[in-house]
């Protein structure tokens, strides 16, 4: 992640909050804009924070995952899941943990120690998360009657939370603090550790990680393993944040935008979560629109992260390139 | 100089005072015996030099001295015990480092943490190579190691990565160090580097076993030789009661003919003809700057110089592969600048790229379709656009035994060949149709002897069917044995030309350092 890219796509948030300050109808408050802006932000990155932290665990191991989706949405249902039943939230969050670790750990198994395509794996869990958080929704949640326990509450910072416009950034919930730890936490872990130098080597030349007395396969399952704990975080959120329920394939992609951000953000944590944000500063503006009164249509401002995307990806900006080996099983002879 | 007992041809070694030593190793790959009931060992302070033709089994019984491939059967001893090595950090923490023939280091890491992988300094948790960076530099100051521990290693070229593979070992402590084809990719300066530091090392009481195809070199710097042939230990000399052709003939197990036969060549019309050309490399620098040449049907002209004076640059752009800036290239009358590889080729160009196995194979394809990847459209390979197996199976049954290719499998898979065989596969491909020009790059970097006679006697014979030969190498014997007339490029020019049978290779050296030289023929424009 080059400091260029960074700024760029902080450029890109402050162009579309300055947007949509530029183009409120004047019957809206500039400050009131912004804090919106700032909350739904915010709210919105949440996931997507996580989702590309657990992506980015797993493809600096080597192991491509297209399966952040499978795994938020399992974890979303088994959060609920654990919640409803014990009418504890905290469980409720290990217990989406738990499912995302599962769902991880089959992910590990089958293209690291069965060396399947890694993008057939991730496929499977996938359409496998789809299918049985589908069916299991309506045989034992609808039969049964669960209701959910409820949503975490917001922590705030006092004073802080007080200020205006950047209030909402000081009283967010559980889960949105989590992210916002876990991306410092995980460039630290990746960056500055000796587990993370092995990650790495093992994501770039495990032959060489291999040679210098390194287990590929224990730490590739480590670091699948870490990132579905992480995306199973990130599939709380949506249970137990975001709405007290379990819909069927209520994730809506947001684990395949989570890729985005990573591929976006050059596979590091800080640039990861800028992404995160930017995406979530032009759903902001998406959702907002109406209400701020902004003469543009909707869809329009909706596809604008997809058109940066596209621009990025291209290399419009400088290229980055995946972990080496992202993709190739490891066959030590 | 010679440290151990007298000649030993036949008789085996004593195994006294061995560091490190295989007894009886033996591995299987399915079919093939890759290693059989194989004894060997290196003492402290000594160099020893592991020869053999390319799937010999050299690599194996290195692997397993380091852990990285477990034998079926017999036993590696460090210092006169047995020991079981499970993988290379066992062999790490007894003292045995390796350098493999693929170098193990991590592109986008820096030296030192290249160096710290596996072992790896830390504070409360957190990574310090503060103290690494100062013993990297300390490690190579003492052996004469230049090398920046902050640098990436991607920027580092070939030489520079393999010295940090050296300080990687001597930094895990090693007392023996295991080098598998070290100097298949350096130039000749480099090679000379490495082996004033192995004396170094050795003299320090390092026990070193290098592998090599390269007799001169290892009859300068062995202490030992050590043949192998066919999974076997078949002999082991000393220096001093050794020949090239002698060693070549125990690593072949027959008698070879080194020297390059060949008859005065008898050169016609200019054929490839290159007009001030201008290439620019990866970086979009200039990395061929004006260059004017021609060759002539009959005759080989060679190109020496060191790597990267432009030489890569301005075979890729002769063939296709590189885009030029200006200046012009023909092949006889027709003007081929701006044509396509296709055009090319089916003009008569041939073509044996540098790096094989990227530009010359495709490694997944068999050894049958890769023989037909510069005619696969034509009849009677393909015949209203459905290919024609047949044909192509018959075509490489008979290339495969033409050119000596093994195994004589045209459903083996290319990838799985060794690297004299691939070489052979190309060059049966590019030379078994009417070829006008050919343009041949490195053509026997890392193959083994018995490869490098055949293709030189493939090279030769194509120019004596009337073929212009282009020939560009970094062995400097090489050009002198094959080529007829010598160009130097010194930083993308043509800075003198000399005739093969009278140019010393000192004279050719002092050329590609870049010193002004004496032109014996007038370049030919
Ligand atoms: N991993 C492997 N799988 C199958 N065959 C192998 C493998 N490694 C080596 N071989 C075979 O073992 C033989 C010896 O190979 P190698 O030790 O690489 O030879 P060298 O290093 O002397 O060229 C060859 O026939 C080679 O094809
Ligand atoms: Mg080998």
């Amino acid at each position: 992640m080059t400091r260029g890219r960074f700024a760029f796509i902080i450029g890109c948030i402050g162009l579309l909050i300055g947007g949509a300050e530029v183009l409120r109808s004047p019957d809206v408050s500039a400050s009131i804009v912004a804090a919106s802006m700032l909350a739904t932000m915010l709210r919105f990155a949440t996931p997507l924070t996580l989702g590309a932290l657990a992506g980015l665990l797993c493809e600096r191991s080597g192991v491509a995952n297209i399966a952040i989706e499978g795994m938020m949405l399992s974890a979303a249902f088994g959060a609920f899941l654990g919640a409803a039943v014990t009418k504890s939230l905290l469980i409720g969050v290990l217990a989406g943990m738990a499912v995302g670790v599962a769902m991880a750990t089959l992910h590990a198994w089958l293209s690291v120690s069965l060396r399947v395509d890694q993008i057939v794996s991730g496929t499977v869990i996938n359409i496998m998360a789809a299918g049985i958080t589908g069916f299991l929704s309506t045989e034992v949640v609808r039969r049964q009657a669960l209701v959910g326990a409820g949503l975490l509450p917001a922590l705030r910072i006092p004073v802080l939370a007080d200020l205006p416009v950047v209030g909402p950034v000081f009283q967010q919930q559980p889960i949105a603090w989590m992210a916002l730890l876990l991306v410092p936490l995980t460039h630290l872990v990746i960056f500055h550790t000796p587990w993370g130098l092995r990650l790495r080597s093992v994501g770039e030349l495990p032959r060489a990680a291999h040679a210098a007395g390194i287990s590929v396969i224990r730490t590739r399952y480590t670091a699948v393993m870490i990132g579905g704990a992480i995306a199973g975080i990130g599939g709380a959120y949506f249970t137990l944040e975001s709405v007290p329920a379990f819909e069927p394939l209520m994730t809506n992609g947001r684990g395949f935008i989570a890729l985005a951000a990573l591929i976006f953000g050059g596979w590091t944590p800080a640039g990861a979560w800028a992404a995160s944000l930017l995406f979530g500063a032009a759903n902001a503006l998406h959702i907002n629109a109406q209400q701020f009164g902004i003469p543009v249509p909707a869809q329009i401002v909706g596809m604008f992260p997809y058109l940066l995307t596209i621009v990025i990806l291209a290399g419009v900006i400088g290229r980055v390139s995946p972990p080496a080996a992202v993709g190739t099983p490891y066959e030590a002879d | 100089m010679t440290v151990g007992g007298g000649s030993v041809l036949g008789i085996p070694p004593s195994s006294e005072g061995y560091v490190l030593e295989a007894r009886g190793l033996t591995k299987r790959y399915g079919s093939v015996i890759a290693n059989k009931e194989v004894q060997f060992g290196v003492r402290r302070g000594e160099i020893v030099a592991l020869l053999g033709e390319n799937g010999a089994g050299k690599t194996t019984l290195m692997n397993m001295l380091f852990g990285m491939t477990a034998p079926d059967a017999g036993s590696v001893l460090i210092d006169g015990g047995p020991v079981r090595l499970q993988s290379p950090r066992d062999a790490l923490a007894l003292g045995i480092g390796m350098v493999h023939q693929h170098f193990m280091l991590v592109p986008p890491f820096t030296v030192a943490e290249n160096i710290a992988l596996g072992v790896e300094p830390s504070r409360r948790g957190i990574l310090d190579l503060s103290d690494l960076e100062a013993q990297i530099t300390a490690l190579g100051r003492r052996f004469g190691i230049d090398i920046d521990p902050r640098a990436l290693v991607k920027d580092l070229s070939v030489g520079q990565q393999q010295r940090v593979e050296i300080i990687k070992a001597l930094y895990r402590g090693a007392r023996v160090l295991i080098l598998d084809e070290p100097t298949a990719v350096l130039t000749p300066q480099e090679a000379d580097d490495l082996f004033k530091v192995l004396r170094g090392l050795a003299h320090e009481g390092t026990g070193i076993v290098f592998i090599s195809h390269k007799l001169r070199e290892v009859l300068d710097v062995a202490h030992r030789i050590v043949v192998m042939r066919r999974g076997a230990v078949a002999g082991e000399v000393l220096p001093r009661d050794a020949t090239p052709e002698s060693l070549a003939s125990l690593m072949v197990g027959r008698d070879v003919l080194l020297r390059v036969e060949k008859a005065p060549s008898v050169p016609g019309n200019p054929v490839i003809v290159v007009r001030e050309l201008v290439v620019n490399d990866d970086r979009r620098v200039r990395a061929v700057d004006g260059v004017s040449l021609s060759v002539r049907t009959g005759e080989i002209v060679g190109v020496a110089g060191v790597q990267g004076n432009g030489q890569t640059e301005l075979v890729e752009a002769i063939t296709g592969l590189r885009a030029t800036q200006s200046g012009s290239l023909h092949l006889g009358e027709r003007d081929l600048t701006r044509a396509t590889v296709r055009e090319r080729t089916d003009a008569g160009l041939a073509h044996i790229p540098e790096d094989r196995q990227r530009h010359g194979l495709v490694l997944p394809f068999t050894v049958a379709q890769n023989m037909i990847l510069n005619r696969y459209y034509r009849l009677p390979f393909s015949r209203w656009m459905v290919m024609q197996a047949k044909a192509m199976r018959d075509q490489a049954r008979d290339l495969v035994g033409r050119f000596d290719v093994r195994p004589a499998n045209p459903e083996a898979r290319v990838g799985s060949l060794s690297g004299g065989n691939k070489q052979k596969v190309i060059i049966a491909r590019e030379l078994s149709r009417d070829v006008r020009a050919l343009v041949a790059s490195q053509p026997t970097r890392g193959v083994d002897v018995g490869s490098v006679v055949f293709i030189h006697g493939a090279l030769i014979a194509a120019r004596d069917a009337g073929a212009a030969v282009l020939l560009v190498s970094a062995e400097l014997d090489e050009l002198l044995a094959v080529s007829d007339r010598i160009l130097v490029m010194f930083r993308g020019r043509i800075v003198g030309e000399v005739e093969a049978a009278t140019a010393t290779r000192e004279e050719i050296g002092l050329l590609m350092a870049g010193g002004v030289g004496r032109v014996i023929v007038p370049a030919t424009n």
